[in-house]
């Protein structure tokens, strides 16, 4: 009886885990399969798991749209790299700093970064100080800066790594023997801290990977395409479908399509866009999960 | 550098009695040592005052007649005129509608489904099995909402989309005009945000199944408890703490919406406003394609005005109820 139960609750937890599994990944199978899909055939038949004509010319496209598309890439590693560095910078310094609980006015400044987590005055008026105070349009510097470089839950997470994880004994040891503040933190600190660093930096990294909100408020497309990131060229193809889609009617079909690429291409641009994650996934799976962990009040 | 080694000489003992560090003496700084930890904090503040504190202020665009030459703290007020301009629209009562019935419906599906994994996942006896599903159910996750508004047109566009040409045609069925017919979004909304976010809202309530003391379920199971009672008797109420901090947040931001799944995944079609445009969207809408301060001002500073009374309202109730549920 009980030798029964256990295998019945076992059957039934992978029969669900699988479907769930799939249901995960089989969109993302469609799409590689729809990548590599004759775009006549698609057209004709549409997406299919078992396309009656496979093809590579959508990769083709990819490959003599090189410029575009490796200008894109370029831009999005820079950003990755550039945004996730400065970023894990800014943070561990402010929390190094607030974790001095007994210096005066440090309990205020860490008032001020959790405060930022409870109210925010909108998009609007942060789109009107960036833009007119800070004249980030068109400039690389809106990719990087408004809202992703100071997370105040990932100076929470820090703060309190740097007051709790990190034994005091060896800091005032280090005191004793006379090193500085700054000294103590890029010498003792830092490299005690590189499993907390490692996690929130990879959550930082995939958040500039996957940005598109920033080029989609403070890039135009006269002055800014040529920073656009993967996402953001995804993100102007569906504009311009959707241009079409939504005014086909108004314009009389006398609408340029040859200037947008295939369907069937812009699955391989998608599939291009995600290829050095899934790579990496296997690979960094561990401390993402950690990070949700860590992560598990934010939102 | 001079004057730290000098200090040093002195003796480690007081030197160390000089500092804030161990000091329970009186207060008596040693700010040439400390004057170098407030200036790491500076890069932070300066980011903080130009990305939230400037804005912050920056709500009283809301009650302005924003003149672009004299800038927002210089334009003239014009009162409560924008918002009225605003909930006198058909629009203000849709998009507060939309924003907040999703949120309910995530809220609830997204929660007892997450669970449900959770336990499921948990009751697996292969470890690897159980990793496995882990990382492929977390995968859509770490995508951004424009990819699975590629991978969703696969399924669902009109011509080439799968749904239409493979399932629905074979079956015998009319073919749907997905992007243009309202009625359906509403379950796709609920199912694509399910589809993204099981996996982390999983991996939270798995993380606090697993610290459950094993001890419980060995007593359960040698009074002879089924599976199924363990899991109601033991897992679920030991759960209810998380259920109820994740609840609060929730609650707290049920003015918000996620901008990337009602703004990709519809391909921002106007046809679809009616039941997939929610407040973010709207704003988006109002300030980029319209260019109106007035309006969108209004919808965003109503936003987050109401959202910070909700969480503070959310988190006062949970501490009065139960202290360690509350987040601060």
């Amino acid at each position: 009886m009980k030798i029964k139960e256990k295998t019945a609750v076992q059957v039934i937890g992978h029969v669900v885990l699988i479907v769930l599994a799939l249901a995960a990944v089989l969109p993302f199978l469609l799409m590689i399969v729809a990548s590599f899909t004759d775009s006549d055939w698609a057209t004709a038949n549409g997406f299919s798991f078992f396309p009656g004509q496979w093809s590579l010319e959508a990769y083709e496209y990819i490959a003599n749209q090189w410029q575009t598309i490796g200008q894109a890439y370029l831009m999005t590693f820079l950003v990755t790299i550039i945004g996730t560095a400065l970023s894990l910078l800014v943070v561990c310094l402010f929390a190094y700093g607030v974790s001095h609980t007994n210096y005066p006015g440090m309990k205020l400044l860490n008032f001020l970064c959790v405060f930022t987590m409870l109210f925010n005055g909108g998009i609007v008026t942060s789109y009107y100080v960036w833009t007119n105070y800070f004249h980030i349009r068109d400039t690389f510097w809106a990719l990087v800066l408004p809202n992703l470089l100071m997370s105040a839950f990932n100076v929470m997470l820090v703060k309190n790594y740097f007051k709790f994880s990190i034994p005091e004994s060896l800091l005032e040891a280090a005191r004793i023997d006379g090193a500085g503040e700054i000294r103590i933190f890029a010498k003792i600190v830092l490299p005690l801290s590189l499993p907390i660093l490692a996690t929130i930096g990879l959550m930082t990294a995939i958040a500039y990977w996957n940005d598109w909100t920033n080029g989609l408020y403070y890039l135009t497309d006269r002055g800014g395409s040529h920073l656009f990131t993967i996402q953001l060229v995804l993100n102007k193809i569906n504009e311009n479908i959707n241009f079409l889609a939504q005014n086909a009617s108004a314009l009389g079909g006398g609408v340029d399509v040859s200037s947008l690429p295939a369907t069937t291409a812009r699955m391989a641009i998608a599939v291009v866009g995600i290829l050095p994650i899934l790579i990496a996934y296997p690979f960094f799976q561990r401390f993402f999960v950690k990070g949700i962990m860590l992560g598990g009040v934010k939102e | 550098m001079s004057a730290r080694t000098a200090s040093a000489k002195a003796g480690p003992v007081q030197e160390t009695a000089k500092l804030p560090v161990f000091g329970r003496k009186k207060r008596k700084y040693h700010w040439k040592r400390m004057w170098p930890v407030y200036l790491m904090t500076v890069p932070g503040l300066i980011y903080m005052i130009c990305n939230n504190y400037l804005p912050m202020f920056g709500i009283v665009i809301a009650f302005k007649k924003l003149n672009f030459a004299k800038g927002i703290f210089a334009s003239p007020w014009c009162g409560l005129e924008n918002f009225e301009f605003l909930f006198r629209s058909s629009t203000a009562f849709t998009i507060i509608r939309n924003t907040v019935l999703y949120n309910v419906v995530f809220i609830i599906l997204g929660n007892v489904i997450a669970i449900a994994v959770a336990v499921l996942l948990n009751e697996i006896r292969s470890r690897r099995a159980s990793k496995v599903y882990q990382s492929v159910i977390l995968l859509p996750y770490l995508m951004s909402w424009v990819v699975a508004s590629y991978l969703f047109y696969a399924l669902l566009a009109s011509d080439t989309g799968m749904i239409n040409n493979f399932i629905l045609e074979p079956l015998g069925l009319e073919p749907v005009n997905w992007y243009s017919e309202k009625q359906y979004w509403p379950v796709i909304l609920t199912v694509v945000y399910i589809w993204k976010n099981v996996g982390y809202q999983m991996i939270i309530y798995l993380s606090s199944i697993v610290s459950i003391s094993p001890e419980y379920y060995e007593a359960a199971t040698i009074d002879g408890a089924t599976k199924w009672q363990q899991i109601r008797k033991i897992t679920l109420p030991l759960l209810k703490p998380t259920v109820i901090t994740l609840l609060i947040l929730a609650v707290g931001r049920i003015f918000a919406s996620d901008f990337g799944l009602f703004y990709q995944v519809p391909r921002n079609s106007g046809a679809l406003y009616e039941t997939t445009q929610t407040i973010d969207v709207y704003v988006y809408n109002a300030l980029m394609r319209q260019s109106d301060y007035g309006m969108s001002s209004a919808a965003s500073v109503f936003q987050s005005v109401v959202g910070f009374v909700l969480v503070m309202v959310t988190n006062f109730i949970a501490r009065k109820t139960n202290k360690e549920s509350a987040l601060f």
